[in-house]
Protein backbone atom coordinates (compact mmCIF):
# COMPACT_ATOMS: atom_id res chain seq x y z
CA UNK A 1 0.00 0.00 0.00
CA UNK A 2 2.88 2.54 -0.83
CA UNK A 3 0.27 3.71 -3.75
CA UNK A 4 -0.72 6.89 -2.27
CA UNK A 5 2.48 7.65 -1.04
CA UNK A 6 3.87 8.59 -4.00
CA UNK A 7 1.76 11.51 -5.98
CA UNK A 8 1.83 13.09 -2.44
CA UNK A 9 5.69 13.11 -2.15
CA UNK A 10 5.45 14.45 -5.86
CA UNK A 11 2.90 17.28 -4.84
CA UNK A 12 5.42 18.09 -1.99
CA UNK A 13 8.38 18.23 -4.49
CA UNK A 14 6.49 20.51 -6.81
CA UNK A 15 5.44 22.68 -3.82
CA UNK A 16 8.82 23.21 -2.78
CA UNK A 17 10.16 23.72 -6.15
CA UNK A 18 7.23 26.62 -6.63
CA UNK A 19 8.16 28.24 -3.65
CA UNK A 20 12.04 28.24 -4.37
CA UNK A 21 11.37 29.17 -8.08
CA UNK A 22 8.78 32.27 -6.69
CA UNK A 23 11.59 33.56 -3.76
CA UNK A 24 13.78 33.30 -6.70
CA UNK A 25 12.24 35.51 -8.57
CA UNK A 26 11.23 38.30 -6.25
CA UNK A 27 14.86 38.61 -5.97
CA UNK A 28 16.26 37.58 -9.41
CA UNK A 29 18.40 34.94 -7.97
CA UNK A 30 17.34 32.63 -10.48
CA UNK A 31 16.95 35.10 -13.96
CA UNK A 32 19.47 34.23 -15.88
CA UNK A 33 20.82 37.62 -17.24
CA UNK A 34 23.61 38.91 -19.38
CA UNK A 35 24.38 42.28 -17.82
CA UNK A 36 26.19 43.34 -15.03
CA UNK A 37 24.16 41.59 -11.68
CA UNK A 38 23.44 44.89 -9.65
CA UNK A 39 20.68 43.50 -7.33
CA UNK A 40 21.59 43.87 -3.48
CA UNK A 41 24.33 45.74 -4.53
CA UNK A 42 22.38 48.74 -5.20
CA UNK A 43 19.46 50.49 -3.38
CA UNK A 44 15.85 50.61 -4.79
CA UNK A 45 14.79 53.79 -7.35
CA UNK A 46 13.86 56.36 -5.11
CA UNK A 47 13.69 60.07 -6.54
CA UNK A 48 10.93 63.17 -6.08
CA UNK A 49 11.72 65.04 -9.06
CA UNK A 50 9.57 66.80 -12.51
CA UNK A 51 9.14 65.11 -15.65
CA UNK A 52 9.12 67.10 -19.06
CA UNK A 53 5.28 67.67 -18.75
CA UNK A 54 6.08 69.97 -15.95
CA UNK A 55 4.41 67.23 -13.09
CA UNK A 56 6.16 66.21 -9.73
CA UNK A 57 6.49 63.06 -9.54
CA UNK A 58 8.72 59.86 -7.50
CA UNK A 59 9.38 56.51 -8.20
CA UNK A 60 6.46 55.40 -6.91
CA UNK A 61 4.54 56.37 -10.31
CA UNK A 62 6.74 53.93 -12.14
CA UNK A 63 6.05 51.01 -9.96
CA UNK A 64 4.75 48.38 -12.22
CA UNK A 65 7.34 49.21 -15.35
CA UNK A 66 10.71 48.09 -15.79
CA UNK A 67 12.70 51.10 -15.75
CA UNK A 68 16.10 52.29 -17.54
CA UNK A 69 17.67 55.27 -15.75
CA UNK A 70 20.12 56.85 -17.60
CA UNK A 71 21.91 60.55 -16.28
CA UNK A 72 22.87 63.09 -19.48
CA UNK A 73 21.86 66.25 -20.44
CA UNK A 74 20.24 67.75 -23.42
CA UNK A 75 23.52 70.06 -24.97
CA UNK A 76 25.57 66.93 -25.17
CA UNK A 77 25.49 66.10 -28.67
CA UNK A 78 27.65 62.36 -29.44
CA UNK A 79 26.88 60.09 -26.30
CA UNK A 80 23.39 61.43 -24.73
CA UNK A 81 21.64 60.72 -28.10
CA UNK A 82 23.53 57.70 -29.48
CA UNK A 83 22.64 56.01 -25.89
CA UNK A 84 19.28 56.93 -26.70
CA UNK A 85 18.96 55.87 -30.02
CA UNK A 86 20.34 52.33 -29.26
CA UNK A 87 17.62 52.15 -26.52
CA UNK A 88 14.43 53.52 -29.45
CA UNK A 89 16.23 50.24 -30.94
CA UNK A 90 16.21 48.33 -28.06
CA UNK A 91 12.67 49.57 -27.58
CA UNK A 92 11.55 48.48 -30.90
CA UNK A 93 13.17 44.93 -30.43
CA UNK A 94 11.11 44.38 -27.57
CA UNK A 95 7.61 45.16 -29.67
CA UNK A 96 4.63 45.79 -27.59
CA UNK A 97 6.21 44.60 -24.32
CA UNK A 98 8.05 47.72 -24.71
CA UNK A 99 4.84 49.53 -23.08
CA UNK A 100 5.86 48.06 -19.67
CA UNK A 101 9.18 50.11 -19.85
CA UNK A 102 9.95 53.26 -18.68
CA UNK A 103 13.14 54.90 -20.12
CA UNK A 104 14.00 58.09 -17.43
CA UNK A 105 16.57 60.53 -18.55
CA UNK A 106 17.79 62.43 -15.64
CA UNK A 107 19.22 65.75 -16.94
CA UNK A 108 22.58 66.78 -14.80
CA UNK A 109 21.91 69.86 -16.51
CA UNK A 110 18.88 71.27 -14.71
CA UNK A 111 19.85 74.92 -15.24
CA UNK A 112 19.84 74.17 -18.96
CA UNK A 113 16.81 71.33 -19.24
CA UNK A 114 13.47 72.60 -18.49
CA UNK A 115 11.03 70.51 -18.56
CA UNK A 116 10.45 72.21 -21.99
CA UNK A 117 13.56 71.70 -23.20
CA UNK A 118 13.60 68.01 -22.12
CA UNK A 119 10.07 67.49 -23.53
CA UNK A 120 10.96 68.07 -27.25
CA UNK A 121 14.10 66.45 -26.96
CA UNK A 122 12.81 63.03 -25.14
CA UNK A 123 10.13 62.84 -28.00
CA UNK A 124 12.45 63.28 -30.62
CA UNK A 125 13.93 59.53 -29.94
CA UNK A 126 11.56 57.09 -28.29
CA UNK A 127 7.92 57.72 -26.41
CA UNK A 128 8.11 55.52 -23.84
CA UNK A 129 11.09 57.87 -22.81
CA UNK A 130 10.59 60.57 -19.89
CA UNK A 131 12.64 63.64 -19.08
CA UNK A 132 13.07 64.23 -15.66
CA UNK A 133 14.79 67.34 -13.94
CA UNK A 134 14.69 69.19 -10.83
CA UNK A 135 17.09 71.14 -7.99
CA UNK A 136 20.71 70.65 -8.32
CA UNK A 137 19.98 69.08 -4.62
CA UNK A 138 17.62 66.70 -6.06
CA UNK A 139 19.50 65.39 -8.82
CA UNK A 140 22.65 65.14 -6.96
CA UNK A 141 21.40 62.99 -4.15
CA UNK A 142 19.91 60.89 -7.07
CA UNK A 143 23.34 60.17 -8.53
CA UNK A 144 24.71 59.89 -5.33
CA UNK A 145 22.33 57.28 -4.53
CA UNK A 146 23.39 55.17 -7.67
CA UNK A 147 27.09 56.62 -7.37
CA UNK A 148 26.95 58.51 -10.88
CA UNK A 149 29.49 61.11 -10.29
CA UNK A 150 29.36 64.15 -12.77
CA UNK A 151 30.96 67.31 -13.38
CA UNK A 152 30.39 70.46 -15.08
CA UNK A 153 33.47 71.35 -17.66
CA UNK A 154 34.09 74.89 -19.02
CA UNK A 155 33.96 74.60 -23.05
CA UNK A 156 34.67 77.12 -26.02
CA UNK A 157 33.56 80.26 -25.92
CA UNK A 158 30.37 82.74 -24.47
CA UNK A 159 30.66 80.60 -21.00
CA UNK A 160 29.67 77.59 -22.89
CA UNK A 161 30.44 73.98 -20.73
CA UNK A 162 29.91 70.38 -21.09
CA UNK A 163 28.57 68.03 -18.13
CA UNK A 164 30.77 65.12 -17.86
CA UNK A 165 28.57 61.73 -16.69
CA UNK A 166 28.36 58.42 -16.01
CA UNK A 167 28.01 56.32 -18.95
CA UNK A 168 25.92 53.42 -17.45
CA UNK A 169 22.18 52.51 -17.45
CA UNK A 170 20.84 51.13 -14.39
CA UNK A 171 17.70 48.73 -15.17
CA UNK A 172 14.96 48.11 -12.29
CA UNK A 173 12.43 45.60 -11.78
CA UNK A 174 8.84 46.20 -11.49
CA UNK A 175 8.97 46.99 -7.88
CA UNK A 176 11.91 49.41 -8.24
CA UNK A 177 14.80 46.99 -7.33
CA UNK A 178 18.08 47.74 -9.30
CA UNK A 179 18.00 44.50 -11.41
CA UNK A 180 21.32 45.49 -13.67
CA UNK A 181 24.07 47.99 -15.01
CA UNK A 182 24.30 48.44 -18.79
CA UNK A 183 26.38 50.21 -20.96
CA UNK A 184 27.15 52.24 -24.15
CA UNK A 185 28.80 48.77 -25.38
CA UNK A 186 27.10 46.63 -24.36
CA UNK A 187 25.49 44.49 -26.92
CA UNK A 188 22.09 45.51 -27.63
CA UNK A 189 20.86 41.97 -27.73
CA UNK A 190 21.64 41.41 -24.33
CA UNK A 191 19.88 43.88 -23.13
CA UNK A 192 17.20 42.89 -24.83
CA UNK A 193 17.17 39.81 -22.99
CA UNK A 194 17.47 40.47 -19.52
CA UNK A 195 14.95 43.15 -20.21
CA UNK A 196 12.05 39.92 -21.60
CA UNK A 197 13.59 38.23 -18.67
CA UNK A 198 12.45 41.11 -16.09
CA UNK A 199 9.27 41.81 -18.20
CA UNK A 200 8.40 37.78 -18.26
CA UNK A 201 8.88 37.52 -14.56
CA UNK A 202 6.37 38.53 -11.65
CA UNK A 203 3.20 39.52 -12.15
CA UNK B 1 35.23 73.48 -83.03
CA UNK B 2 36.46 70.02 -81.28
CA UNK B 3 39.81 71.23 -80.32
CA UNK B 4 37.74 74.10 -78.64
CA UNK B 5 35.96 71.40 -76.61
CA UNK B 6 38.37 69.31 -75.84
CA UNK B 7 40.31 72.54 -74.25
CA UNK B 8 36.82 73.59 -72.01
CA UNK B 9 36.43 69.50 -70.78
CA UNK B 10 40.19 70.32 -69.43
CA UNK B 11 39.73 73.83 -68.07
CA UNK B 12 36.92 71.96 -66.23
CA UNK B 13 38.30 69.25 -65.05
CA UNK B 14 40.81 71.48 -63.64
CA UNK B 15 38.31 73.76 -62.35
CA UNK B 16 36.85 70.93 -60.39
CA UNK B 17 40.16 69.63 -58.83
CA UNK B 18 40.82 73.09 -58.16
CA UNK B 19 37.68 73.56 -55.97
CA UNK B 20 38.79 71.08 -53.40
CA UNK B 21 42.55 72.88 -53.17
CA UNK B 22 44.21 69.78 -54.17
CA UNK B 23 43.66 68.03 -50.55
CA UNK B 24 44.69 63.83 -51.23
CA UNK B 25 41.39 63.53 -49.08
CA UNK B 26 38.50 61.99 -49.61
CA UNK B 27 35.13 61.94 -47.61
CA UNK B 28 32.03 59.29 -47.28
CA UNK B 29 28.90 58.79 -45.65
CA UNK B 30 28.82 62.33 -44.05
CA UNK B 31 25.88 63.08 -41.92
CA UNK B 32 24.60 65.14 -39.00
CA UNK B 33 22.47 63.70 -36.05
CA UNK B 34 19.75 66.87 -35.53
CA UNK B 35 18.39 67.59 -32.35
CA UNK B 36 15.39 69.52 -30.81
CA UNK B 37 15.37 73.69 -30.94
CA UNK B 38 19.03 74.83 -31.16
CA UNK B 39 20.69 72.20 -29.47
CA UNK B 40 24.51 71.32 -31.08
CA UNK B 41 24.78 68.76 -33.26
CA UNK B 42 26.98 66.11 -33.65
CA UNK B 43 28.84 65.43 -37.55
CA UNK B 44 29.97 62.36 -38.59
CA UNK B 45 32.06 61.31 -41.53
CA UNK B 46 34.90 58.97 -42.93
CA UNK B 47 38.04 60.41 -43.98
CA UNK B 48 40.61 58.45 -46.55
CA UNK B 49 43.68 60.02 -47.30
CA UNK B 50 44.99 59.08 -50.94
CA UNK B 51 47.83 60.22 -50.83
CA UNK B 52 51.85 59.22 -49.60
CA UNK B 53 51.82 61.80 -47.02
CA UNK B 54 49.86 61.55 -43.41
CA UNK B 55 47.45 64.23 -42.97
CA UNK B 56 45.41 65.73 -40.25
CA UNK B 57 41.99 67.37 -39.99
CA UNK B 58 42.95 70.51 -37.83
CA UNK B 59 38.98 71.80 -37.94
CA UNK B 60 36.12 72.83 -40.03
CA UNK B 61 34.04 75.88 -41.55
CA UNK B 62 30.02 75.97 -42.48
CA UNK B 63 27.86 78.82 -42.79
CA UNK B 64 24.62 77.02 -41.23
CA UNK B 65 26.42 76.97 -37.90
CA UNK B 66 27.70 79.78 -35.32
CA UNK B 67 30.72 76.86 -34.72
CA UNK B 68 32.42 73.92 -35.96
CA UNK B 69 34.37 72.06 -33.42
CA UNK B 70 36.80 68.90 -33.43
CA UNK B 71 35.96 66.97 -30.60
CA UNK B 72 36.68 63.28 -29.15
CA UNK B 73 33.75 61.38 -26.82
CA UNK B 74 35.14 59.37 -24.29
CA UNK B 75 33.95 57.06 -21.64
CA UNK B 76 36.58 55.75 -19.45
CA UNK B 77 36.61 54.28 -16.07
CA UNK B 78 32.71 54.30 -16.62
CA UNK B 79 32.18 58.57 -17.28
CA UNK B 80 31.40 60.02 -20.52
CA UNK B 81 33.67 63.15 -21.15
CA UNK B 82 34.10 65.31 -24.26
CA UNK B 83 37.41 67.04 -25.09
CA UNK B 84 38.05 69.38 -27.89
CA UNK B 85 41.12 68.52 -30.19
CA UNK B 86 43.51 70.57 -32.16
CA UNK B 87 44.20 68.02 -35.13
CA UNK B 88 42.77 64.85 -35.95
CA UNK B 89 45.66 62.39 -38.19
CA UNK B 90 44.50 60.70 -40.85
CA UNK B 91 47.23 58.17 -42.29
CA UNK B 92 48.98 57.98 -45.80
CA UNK B 93 46.63 55.77 -47.75
CA UNK B 94 44.34 55.18 -44.38
CA UNK B 95 41.33 55.97 -43.22
CA UNK B 96 40.00 57.99 -40.07
CA UNK B 97 36.07 57.93 -39.15
CA UNK B 98 34.37 60.25 -37.40
CA UNK B 99 31.56 58.41 -35.58
CA UNK B 100 29.52 58.36 -32.79
CA UNK B 101 30.59 57.98 -29.68
CA UNK B 102 34.16 59.19 -30.75
CA UNK B 103 35.63 61.23 -32.76
CA UNK B 104 33.02 64.11 -34.09
CA UNK B 105 32.54 67.52 -34.91
CA UNK B 106 30.40 69.28 -32.82
CA UNK B 107 27.86 72.06 -34.59
CA UNK B 108 26.76 75.14 -32.50
CA UNK B 109 24.53 77.54 -33.26
CA UNK B 110 22.77 76.87 -36.32
CA UNK B 111 22.01 80.29 -37.77
CA UNK B 112 18.53 78.62 -39.69
CA UNK B 113 16.46 75.55 -38.32
CA UNK B 114 18.25 72.50 -39.96
CA UNK B 115 15.64 69.94 -40.67
CA UNK B 116 16.21 65.80 -41.77
CA UNK B 117 16.57 65.52 -45.31
CA UNK B 118 18.58 68.70 -45.52
CA UNK B 119 22.05 68.75 -47.27
CA UNK B 120 24.48 71.14 -45.01
CA UNK B 121 27.83 71.87 -46.60
CA UNK B 122 30.95 71.89 -44.47
CA UNK B 123 34.94 72.77 -45.47
CA UNK B 124 36.88 70.18 -43.75
CA UNK B 125 40.72 71.82 -43.02
CA UNK B 126 43.65 69.83 -43.37
CA UNK B 127 47.37 70.82 -41.89
CA UNK B 128 49.06 70.81 -45.10
CA UNK B 129 46.41 73.97 -45.62
CA UNK B 130 44.04 71.89 -48.27
CA UNK B 131 40.57 71.89 -47.89
CA UNK B 132 37.46 70.02 -49.20
CA UNK B 133 33.93 70.78 -49.11
CA UNK B 134 31.30 67.97 -48.27
CA UNK B 135 27.41 67.45 -48.33
CA UNK B 136 26.84 66.47 -44.61
CA UNK B 137 22.89 64.93 -44.92
CA UNK B 138 21.15 65.94 -41.88
CA UNK B 139 19.49 63.18 -39.94
CA UNK B 140 16.79 62.60 -37.40
CA UNK B 141 17.60 62.50 -33.54
CA UNK B 142 17.52 58.48 -33.12
CA UNK B 143 19.60 57.97 -35.92
CA UNK B 144 22.71 55.15 -35.62
CA UNK B 145 24.38 56.37 -39.18
CA UNK B 146 23.99 57.90 -42.82
CA UNK B 147 21.49 55.54 -43.86
CA UNK B 148 18.50 53.75 -42.55
CU1 LIG C 1 31.33 67.19 -28.74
Amino acid sequence: MKHPRVPRLALFLLALACCLLLAGCQHHEALPFKLTRISGHMPDLQFRLTDDNGKTVTADDYRGKVVLLYFGYTHCPDVCPLTLAHLHVVMQQLGKQADEVRILFVSVDPTRDTPQVLHEYVRAFDKHTVGLTGSAGAIEALTKRYRAAFSREPSGKDGNYEVSHSSAIYVFDRDGHASVLSTPITPQADLVHDLKLLLDSGD
Amino acid sequence: MRRIAILLAGLLVAGLAHADAGTAVKASHAWIRVLPGNLPAGAYVVLHNDGAKPLALTGADTAAYGEAMLHESSATGGVSRMRAIDALPIPAHGTRTLAPGGYHLMLMDAKHPVHPGAKIRITLKFDDGSTLLVDFLARPASALSDKD
